[in-house]
């Protein structure tokens, strides 16, 4: 599995997010929407390509899909993990679940949110970072642990993760 | 000459820099001319050890741990590639490790050993001798060896397998039937499915082809949490290299049978690793709870017959075929036969995955395998089973690993994840937090699960700031009463779970303000 490992190029294309046009969203739907059940790999698609759901990708998706409206937000809304606004340039999630709780994930909560200057939701006023709460990584016997776009990272302590704030801050490609 | 040499590829490996320890380790072997054979292989799952480093040697293969990337240098002035011993950071044959030998591994038996993603190695490791004897058995003889084998789901209901297998079995023929692997491992303190689908993918392929075969379905998704990419990702690959030699796709094994398997990814939802939430997810909706009956094994995914099972349940499958129902059913005590994958995790100093036969007890997995906690203060509190499940005080830690002694403590095992925390704990944090957690994650469709959570949050704040802290106790507990009877699913029905052990065994902590909790 050497070669398969590595999430890089999956970063690449969420950085440069942002751009987005009807078609692009009309590409998406039309390439998945003969699946059963497919609006969920229709999200995951559009928001893998342009970084976000845009909101008025909504109405294209109903039509698509003869769904009203109404389906399509409900649907967008109640995942967690479907944005409809772009992120900072580094999607940072702190796991707040149990096992890293007992390993110090409170203490290091408090420090990442003092260190960027921002709460859960929300990017850094130099949108770097934007900051969102995780339940679970899987990585619980090497908490705390966090995940910077797609890279977990495991036993975070205070320094470290000044530490990768400095690294991608520089350069933002430089992960780790 | 070539030095073949493994480091882990699974998330947590990979969360410690295994990534960056490849990099050192085929820089150095380029100085010194050395060519390497780089093997990727899954992780064994002693986390603390990781990355784990191992070296073929001619006497074996020996291992160094854990190797951070600043580490290799030196490891390699020191002989590694020769496997020499002397070296703080070697462990000698890792499979004659205590941690290893003292388990009882019929599931992750091969986990470690090979590359994921070689059908090849997985086919050497006795891959696909289940599926062959299920291949060329009736539909009926396939359940009939999992009824025998006593199998429970892993997911936490422990319903038993064979009977959900023969219910869709039951249902006519001539219709749509589904498998669908619940692939969503939400709870915090468990790995046991990523292990499954990051280190031996093909296992649970060869096990939801063995239940397609039993019930007649022709179809399975597996729906894996948005938060394990690499999961997904070994998963299309397994999928795809199984359906070029045939494990998979219209003519299964060359019994003329047909079954395909698609990976479906969800979006960070815990409610939906609820199954009928799940369904609701995978048919593109909202993941709200059904009710239930109809029993999804009637009235599944679109409507159709349904196998619902847990990745463990699934995986626990290709072995109870290859070696028969009794040969599972020997292991266990009581009513839960066979294995459970425990995680060991949290403050705990030697965290990992350990396969063990039902009934050790929980002190046992604490002390004999986790060594104590991870900061070295006194162990405090224990949740098993997620977070919807009590905390266990010292005085419960000489129960056994086992469905219904859990249950006779308002316990229980759930997913088999065991979360230890030290003295420095706050409970009251603890038992907030389980409120906290279920108002962000309820699905929202009843009542008591949607606004009692909400309403558990205030009245903790109200309990620890000292506002009427009698009347807020019998409220709380009332609340708590309301979910556990009143909610649609185990997510309001099992939130309680916590906050009523904190209040039962850890009162003083609810009743002290909040303390800020130093690094």
């Amino acid at each position: 599995m050497s070669e398969t490992t590595d999430p890089k190029a999956a970063v690449k294309s969420m950085l440069v997010a942002g751009d987005w046009s009807p078609e692009i969203v009309r590409q998406e739907v039309a390439a998945l929407q003969h699946k059963p059940g497919a609006l969920l790999p229709i999200l995951h698609a559009i928001q893998d390509r342009v970084g976000y759901v845009p909101e008025d990708a909504v109405p294209i998706i109903a039509e698509m899909l003869q769904q009203t409206r109404a389906d399509i937000h409900g649907v967008i809304s109640f995942y967690h993990h479907f944005r409809t606004h772009p992120s900072g340039s580094n999607l940072l999630e702190v796991c707040r679940a149990e096992a890293c709780q007992a390993r110090g994930g409170r203490a290091l909560e408090r420090h990442v949110q003092k260190r960027l200057n921002v709460g859960y939701h929300d990017t850094t006023a130099d949108n770097e970072f934007t900051l969102v709460p995780v339940y679970c990584l899987g990585n619980c016997a090497c908490g705390p642990s966090i995940r910077v776009n797609n890279d977990i990272i495991g036993r975070v302590t205070s320094q470290k993760f000044d530490q990768l704030v400095d690294a991608l801050t520089t350069s933002v490609l430089q992960l780790k | 000459m070539t030095t073949t040499i493994y480091v882990p590829c699974d998330t947590t490996a990979l969360s410690l820099g295994a990534d960056r320890v490849v990099q050192k380790l085929q820089q150095a072997a380029d100085q010194k001319n050395i060519e390497l054979h780089l093997i990727r292989n899954g992780s064994r799952g002693l986390f603390w050890l990781e990355p784990l480093v191992e070296v073929q040697t001619p006497y074996g293969r020996v291992a160094y741990g854990p190797v951070e990337p600043e580490q290799v240098d030196e490891l390699v002035s020191a002989g590694l590639f020769d496997g020499n011993p002397e070296h703080p950071l070697f462990l000698g044959d890792i499979s004659q490790h205590s941690y290893l030998q003292q388990q009882q591994r019929l599931t992750f038996a091969r986990i470690g050993i090979t590359d994921p993603i070689c059908i090849e190695d997985y086919i050497a490791h006795g891959g696909f001798a289940g599926l062959k004897k299920a291949a060329a058995l009736t539909t009926q003889g396939i359940v009939d060896e999992v009824k025998v084998s006593g199998l429970r789901g892993r997911g936490g209901a422990a319903f038993p397998a064979g009977i959900k297998w023969q219910t869709v079995l039951d249902e006519p023929q001539n219709q749509q039937k589904y498998v669908v692997c619940n692939a969503d491992e939400g709870d915090s303190g468990t790995f046991a499915d990523r292990l499954v689908m990051e280190c031996d993918p093909y296992m649970l392929i060869e096990g939801m082809t063995i239940a397609g075969l039993a019930v007649g379905a022709t179809l399975g998704f597996i729906y894996v949490r948005s938060e394990y990419l690499l999961s997904q990702k070994m998963l299309d690959e397994a999928i795809r290299r199984a359906e070029v030699l045939g494990y998979l796709g219209d003519n299964v094994c060359g019994n003329g049978r047909s079954f395909r398997l698609e990976v479906r990814l969800g979006a960070g939802a815990y409610i939906c690793g609820e199954e009928t939430s799940l369904l609701e997810s995978l048919e593109g909706k909202r993941g709200l709870v059904r009710s239930k009956p109809p029993l999804p094994a009637i009235k599944g995914l679109f409507g159709q017959p349904t196998v619902v099972n847990n990745v463990l349940s699934l995986a626990a499958v290709p072995y109870i075929m290859a070696h028969g129902g009794k040969a599972y059913a020997d292991y266990g005590m009581g009513r839960s036969l066979g294995t459970l994958p425990i995680q060991l995790a949290g403050n705990i100093k030697h965290g990992g995955l350990i396969e063990l036969a039902f009934g050790a007890s929980l002190r046992k997995v604490l002390e004999d395998f986790g060594g104590g906690t991870f900061t070295g203060r006194p162990m405090r509190a224990v949740q098993v089973g997620g977070p919807l499940m009590a905390y266990l005080p010292e005085s419960q830690w000489d129960t056994p690993m086992d469905y219904e002694a859990f249950a006779k403590l308002g316990a229980g095992i759930g997913h088999g994840g065991v979360v230890a925390f030290d003295d420095t704990v706050d409970m009251g944090e603890q038992a907030r937090f389980a409120m906290e957690f279920c108002a962000a994650e309820s699905c929202g469709k009843c009542t008591p699960c949607r606004i009692g959570s909400v309403r558990g949050v205030e009245v903790i704040d109200r309990i620890r700031a000292g506002e009427h802290r009698d009347n807020n106790l019998i409220l709380l507990q009332e609340l708590c009463e309301t979910m556990v009877d009143g909610s649609l699913c185990a997510m309001g029905g099992m939130t309680p779970f916590p906050v009523q052990s904190v209040m039962k065994h850890f009162p003083e902590d609810l009743m002290a303000s909040s303390r800020p909790v130093e690094a």
